[in-house]
């Protein structure tokens, strides 16, 4: 029973790496029409910028995770101010095909200069309060022994991904950016900036990207290519929900980490292929996806 | 939203005439290459991935279907092929036999599925699905993993033709460009051509006119698959190998950067982009991994300034169909 809980554990994590990615997908495709392809380099260049922040200038974990999704996501703005406007009324592969240039440059030159294994990234060991030694170490729960990180990952991203949907589905600030999405010209008219909306909807989805990858740094160490693969799979699980609500992608992505880990406790030879052969699944049954509208 | 190729010009008698001129010059100087100094080994390369390219343009430039797993036909008929070739003891024409077939149901499953969602998520379904099977060969025992199947016999063709001659393996394979590339040329000056671009321009519209625009788009999606499928068969005479790396993802990704170079939609684009993408990988290859940015950086040159391509550009200047 121990090894189900660890690889439920697993499958948890795993899933609020999906949540996070396909959120910010989500947010992204919702202004910009653009499946951004490079969202797993950006994902890539937070762990790297976590890195960075502590060999270079000392700067621990805890001001990682609001210094790198800020240094990424100001990345991503500028990225979109100077290429992806040019994409606007054009057919949305284009965007696609663009954002997979982005992501082929920025893993090729991360690749260059790190190759291709894994650099380590310590667990943060403090604040220590009295017997707390910040994320390191365990907790018995009695039925299974959990690593302090990775339920701190777990609670974490679940927070961050609930206050992005409060942030878009209840604040007046998300009330415009969906009206924006519906008619952009109309949302002008009423004197919103909308280009500048765009960009900063473009510089938040990019920092959620950011955000994943500094929770994961210390997991799974910081490697050029540690989002290529991913996001991959992060597609796969954007299809079987559909992307049609911000609350669909967050519950699919948890959903399929666990299937995912369940899949590796049950049946280690799927573990890979799992969410692939859902995703099949799904689009024989409903094409839309589970909360998809109907294309 | 604008399509994926706004200037598509009408064919007419004098494009057809145009597009045979600069085939049968095509046909022509491929087929003087062993004469002259140039490294056959590349230009084969070059033509396998070129006929793969067309395959693929057939799909988006003609369809507007934008497949980002092309890579899983040329993967799955080259290990079939390979296979067939190396553990079967087959001819070389029932390799590539077995490797068609392979990837011409593999195209109706994966195609069935596919078509189902359109525009990106078309896309990230297919890229979805070639990454799947990527991990199915990886584990599947008769493909030796990351070693691949090494030291494929060539054999001879028809038993006549000695594939181990690199100029009659030359000519084979121009050959099957060569039938290939007419093969989807007479595809797309068809009617069933007309209607596939009329679903590229406005599917509702082609629907409403009462075309079962779903079947159009499976059976280009299937003849897309086998060509490709076809290249890979080819492409193992040629290498000799069939390994992992031709079916992951960045493989559908280079497929789609021929077509994007050359010009997505034009006849010739795809072929002038393979050469272009084939060439700078043989003459760049010392610079290791700066050849991924230089291809990322060609990406992105490409959709914000030079989106037509190289032959769309020409044709687009010489107000002709290429």
């Amino acid at each position: 029973m121990q090894a189900l809980y660890a690889q439920l554990l697993v499958g948890l994590i795993n899933g609020s790496f999906y949540a996070l990615l396909s959120l910010g997908l989500a947010v992204i495709f919702g202004m910009l029409n653009i499946i951004n392809f490079a969202h797993g380099a950006l994902y890539m260049m937070g762990a790297f910028c976590a890195y960075f922040l502590l060999q270079l200038t000392g700067i621990g974990y805890w001001w990682a995770l609001l210094i790198a999704p800020i240094v990424v996501g100001i990345f991503g703005m500028i990225l979109e101010r100077t290429m992806l406007q040019w994409l606007t009324g054009l057919d949305h592969l284009y965007g696609l095909l663009l954002t997979f240039g982005i992501a082929l440059i920025v893993q090729g030159v991360f690749q260059n200069y790190f190759g291709s294994s894994g650099l380590p990234y310590a667990i943060p060991d403090y604040p220590q309060i009295g017997d707390w030694r910040g994320l390191q170490g365990g907790m018995n729960l009695g039925f299974m022994f959990l690593p302090v990180y990775r339920g701190w990952v777990v609670i974490f991203s679940l927070v961050v991904c609930i206050a992005t949907w409060y942030l878009i589905e209840k604040t007046r600030l998300g009330a415009n950016l969906r009206a924006a999405t519906e008619n952009p010209t109309l949302v002008r008219a009423f004197g919103i900036n909308v280009p500048r909306m765009i960009t900063l909807t473009y510089g938040l989805g990019v920092g959620l990207a950011a955000l994943a990858g500094v929770l994961s740094a210390p997991i799974n160490q910081v490697r050029p290519l540690m989002g290529a693969d991913l996001i991959i799979v992060v597609f796969a699980v954007v299809v079987i929900g559909g992307m049609g609500s911000i609350m669909g992608s967050i519950i699919t992505g948890f959903a399929l980490g666990v299937i995912e880990g369940l899949t590796k406790y049950f049946y280690p030879e799927a573990s890979n292929t799992v969410v692939f052969v859902l995703m099949v699944l799904v689009l024989l049954i409903k094409p839309a996806g589970l909360t998809g509208r109907a294309a | 939203m604008s399509a994926l190729t706004d200037d598509t010009l009408p064919v007419t008698p004098r494009a057809v005439r145009d597009e045979m001129i600069v085939f049968a010059a095509m046909a022509v100087l491929l087929g003087l290459v062993p004469l002259t100094g140039i490294y056959p080994f590349f230009v084969m390369q070059a033509l396998c991935f070129a006929l793969l390219a067309c395959a693929f343009n057939l799909l988006i430039g003609y369809g507007g279907l934008l497949s980002f797993g092309h890579a899983m036909f040329l993967g799955t008929a080259g290990y079939c092929t390979a296979h067939a070739l190396k553990e079967w003891g087959l001819s070389p024409e029932l390799g590539i036999l077995v490797g068609v077939a392979a990837s011409a149901a593999l195209s109706v499953v994966t195609g069935f599925i596919s078509i189902r969602r359109q525009g990106i998520y078309f896309s990230m379904i297919t890229l979805a699905l070639s990454q799947l099977l990527y991990f199915i060969y990886l584990q599947a025992p008769f493909t030796h993993g990351e070693d691949g199947i090494q030291g494929i016999p060539q054999g001879y063709l028809f038993g006549i033709f000695n594939l181990a001659k690199p100029t009659v393996l030359y000519y084979v394979v121009l050959v099957g460009f060569l039938a290939g590339f007419l093969l989807i040329y007479r595809t797309i000056n068809s009617p069933f051509g007309e209607v596939l671009k009329a679903i590229r321009e406005n599917e509702p519209r082609a629907i409403s006119l009462g075309y079962k625009t779903d079947q159009y788009k499976l059976l280009a999606f299937i003849l897309s698959g086998t060509l490709a499928g076809f290249a890979g068969s080819l492409k193992v005479f040629v290498a000799q190998n069939a390994s992992l790396t031709d079916v992951h993802w960045t493989m559908s990704g280079e497929i789609v950067l021929m077509t994007l170079v050359g010009g997505l939609g034009t006849v010739f684009g795809p072929v002038v982009g393979a050469f272009v993408i084939i060439a700078m990988q043989q003459y760049l290859a010392g610079f290791g991994q700066w050849v991924t940015v230089i291809q990322g950086v060609i990406f992105v040159a490409c959709v914000l300034t030079f989106r037509r391509g190289v032959i769309g550009e020409i044709a687009h200047y010489l107000r002709r169909s290429l």
